[in-house]
């Protein structure tokens, strides 16, 4: 019991001392006009493609009212930048997949609102706004991610299956493409659990955080839904344990499956190994009140408050990610392959105008979904848990789902009675 | 002079105690303080919720299935390694020839990383596609390709991991049963042998196993605490870009997830952490008293 009572102790006096810590900082944080001279650093995580860091080099070089050090940060990104925004020698400015809720109530992020005055309609609307809590914006979307379902035109051809539109005909369709050779489906070495997330609850016409903050998937059509899922399992439509996972396309160029769930990403690979012999398709509806879906979400620029440069950093993002469209658009679209966040560019953008890109590009505009701010990592776990268990276990989803909706009203309650960011 | 001993005597210890000091207690304290606060994205947090972290954590079905998960885990794992190892240490140790490259040939594993062999499992001999080398070998027998990771029923995913922790730490434990059974007198065996104990079974069992029991006593205490600390080899093995399935979830991946993802809700991963010490230490003080830790093997 001692113990634990200096534990208090300590942890205690280190709070007081942070507090002051944390006053002084934001105290000495330059104003506008003294910028010059400020040595920023601004982390991204590891791009796959060549030459992305390269580009970025070159973006901060190109800054002339501070001095830019870009960090180029391989491994476990979210963990990292979670560890070092606890301390004042994290970034000043950083690439997030995020920010989450926790970082904005914390206090961790800056309120970036006014970098983006006169152009927030330019930002496509469905990556803005998980970056805007309160009314204010938390990060500025660098450029749009998607998911989507690859298939083979030949296989299905061969096998008589029509490109699904609905979730009972991709069951189908995943069954009858089943050879001893090649798999119908795969959706992740987890049997989808991981990836699919929400989408199939959109592509029932549900939510997972409602506009007004309530559990959106409280309805028995997201049981039906999603024991569909199940059923792939269990017809052994799906393909597992495959060398790499869903995110690499190497599975579907390589005749392991006949369609395959993956990013946006992809693309530049499947048509170079397959040319035109494949098509991509949003996650098929469900039910009546169902449509189509496709996850989109976007990394976006944020500025740590715990660094000594705000102001400078502030100046530095609106440069970069709003002003620079010339970079925006090299970056989003000369190394790997992704939707520019600005409207504007993405119409300019010859290489989205065709074929599978096309496709793509009206799914996002059409059937896109991106995880809202207030679904936090811990209701994530609890839901995708319970997805893994319907899935690959069998357990009943009306079950696993009311545990689900217990625990997602907790954090939902948890994050309204949080503290606001000051 | 009895101050220069003083002195020197700081001088030599000073820097590790300082270490010591301020790499383990000092968080260690830390944390124990966090586990009483709510503690999302701060290390020096403000509000104070008292036990709450600990009911929170002691309510969650996520975590107590984990703790469930790893006392099944280490009851099977533990007799398997101590059978096995021992086992090796017996066949090696009878050896006439080549006794020094048997003992490096099976010790060798032991010096690889439990991430590179996780990924050789994983990725080359536990795939689940046609082509992998478990796969291939069923192939052989008409069997079809399983899932070996990724299939739940049966639970084939725990002949990886079992077969992956036993290949990586067989080969040590069995240079500490070596050690054990060459410090046995062979005054012992001639004396069995001349009363006419038949070798095999008998000698195993009334001579040198007795003869062992220090050496048990500590193999089977490293056992259950590195079972309860299991991460490296089950991280790399199940976990993808998104997480951590809902089985075979040791109890320090989930905290990791808890305290370190983005989760970063370090309050309530402390309290697990606290607890999970806890447990460790209550299971290890009494497994030290019920096999009495520290008797020589004269007084067993």
């Amino acid at each position: 019991m001692t113990m634990s009572r200096r534990g208090l102790l300590v942890a205690g006096a280190g709070a007081a001392g942070a507090g002051l810590l944390a006053g002084c900082g934001s105290d000495t944080g330059r104003g506008g006009g003294g910028a010059k001279g400020a040595e920023l650093s601004q982390w991204y995580h590891q791009y796959g493609e060549a030459g992305t860091e390269q580009a970025v080099q070159r973006y901060a070089a190109a800054y002339k009212k501070a001095r830019v050090r870009v960090q180029w940060r391989p491994g476990n990104y979210d963990q990292q930048t979670a560890a070092a925004l606890l301390t004042d020698s994290g970034p000043d400015v950083f690439e997030v997949n995020g920010p989450t809720l926790d970082q904005i109530q914390g206090g961790q992020v800056v309120d970036l609102t006014d970098l983006l005055k006169g152009v927030e309609d330019d930002f496509n609307p469905a990556v803005l706004a998980p970056k805007t809590y309160d009314g204010r914006i938390w990060g500025i979307p660098q450029v749009i991610d998607m998911q989507m379902l690859y298939y083979r035109r030949s296989l299905l051809k061969d096998a008589g299956v029509e490109p699904p539109a609905t979730l009972d005909a991709l069951v189908d369709a995943a069954k009858k493409l089943t050879t001893s050779k090649v798999k119908g489906l795969f959706l992740g070495n987890d049997g989808g659990a991981g990836v699919l997330g929400g989408t199939p609850l959109y592509a029932a016409g549900l939510q997972l955080v409602t506009e007004d903050g309530k559990v959106g998937f409280d309805d028995p059509a997201a049981a039906r839904t999603l024991a569909k899922l199940h059923q792939l399992y269990a017809d052994k439509s799906l393909l597992l344990g495959a060398p790499a996972d869903w995110s690499d396309p190497s599975a579907f160029v390589q005749g392991l499956t006949a369609m395959q769930w993956s990013g946006l990403w992809a693309l530049p690979q499947v048509r170079k190994e397959l040319g035109d012999d494949f098509g991509v398709l949003p996650f098929p509806k469900d039910g009546g009140q169902g449509k189509p879906s496709v996850p989109v979400g976007a990394y976006g620029a944020a500025v740590s408050a715990r660094g000594g440069h705000q102001e400078a950093a502030k100046e530095f993002v609106k440069w970069l990610w709003v002003e620079r469209t010339d970079f925006q658009e090299d970056f989003a679209l000369s190394y790997g392959f992704h939707i520019p966040a600005r409207i504007s560019l993405a119409k300019k953008a010859a290489g989205l105008r065709s074929g599978a890109a096309a496709d793509a590009v009206r799914f996002t505009t059409d059937h896109g979904y991106a995880q809202p701010l207030l679904w936090t990592p811990a209701s994530q776990t609890a839901y995708q848990d319970a997805l893994s268990r319907i899935i690959r276990g069998g357990a009943g989803p009306e079950g696993e789902l009311r545990a689900v909706v217990r625990k997602v009203t907790g954090e939902l309650d948890r994050v309204k009675h949080a503290k606001k960011p000051s | 002079m009895r101050g220069r001993r003083t002195l020197w005597f700081w001088a030599f210890v000073g820097p590790f105690a300082l270490g010591l000091a301020l790499f383990t207690y000092v968080p260690l304290l830390w944390s124990v303080g966090l586990s009483f606060f709510d503690a999302h994205n701060t290390v020096t947090p403000t509000h104070f919720v008292g036990l709450d972290n600990y009911t929170a954590m002691l309510r969650d079905d996520a975590f107590v299935d984990s703790l469930k998960t790893f006392l099944v885990f280490t009851a099977f794992i533990v007799p398997a390694t101590y059978v096995f190892s021992l086992s090796l240490a017996l066949m090696v140790n009878r050896l006439e020839h080549a006794r020094a490259f048997f003992r490096s040939v099976f010790f060798l594993p032991a010096a690889c990383s439990y991430v590179v062999a996780a990924l050789v499992w994983k990725m080359s001999i536990f795939n689940g596609v046609r082509f992998g080398l478990a796969n291939t070998v069923l192939g052989w027998f008409g069997g079809d390709p399983v899932a070996w990771l990724s299939t739940t029923d049966p639970p084939w995913y725990w002949l990886v991991i079992v077969t992956v922790r036993l290949w990586l730490q067989a080969g040590f434990y069995m240079i500490l049963f070596l050690a054990g059974l060459q410090r046995i007198d062979p005054v012992l065996y001639e004396a069995a042998a001349v009363d006419g104990a038949r070798p095999g079974w008998t000698v195993l069992r009334h001579i040198t196993l007795p003869q062992l029991r220090a050496t048990s006593v500590a193999v089977v205490l490293l056992l259950v605490i590195n079972a309860f600390q299991a991460f490296d080899e089950f991280y790399n093995l199940l976990s993808d870009a998104r997480g951590y399935p809902p089985y075979a979830r040791p109890p320090l991946v989930y905290l990791y997830y808890t305290a370190l993802g983005q989760g970063q809700n370090l309050g309530l991963g402390s309290a697990g952490a606290v607890i999970l010490a806890l447990i460790i230490a209550v299971v290890t003080v009494g497994q030290a008293r019920w096999l009495g830790l520290g008797r020589t093997d004269a007084d067993g």
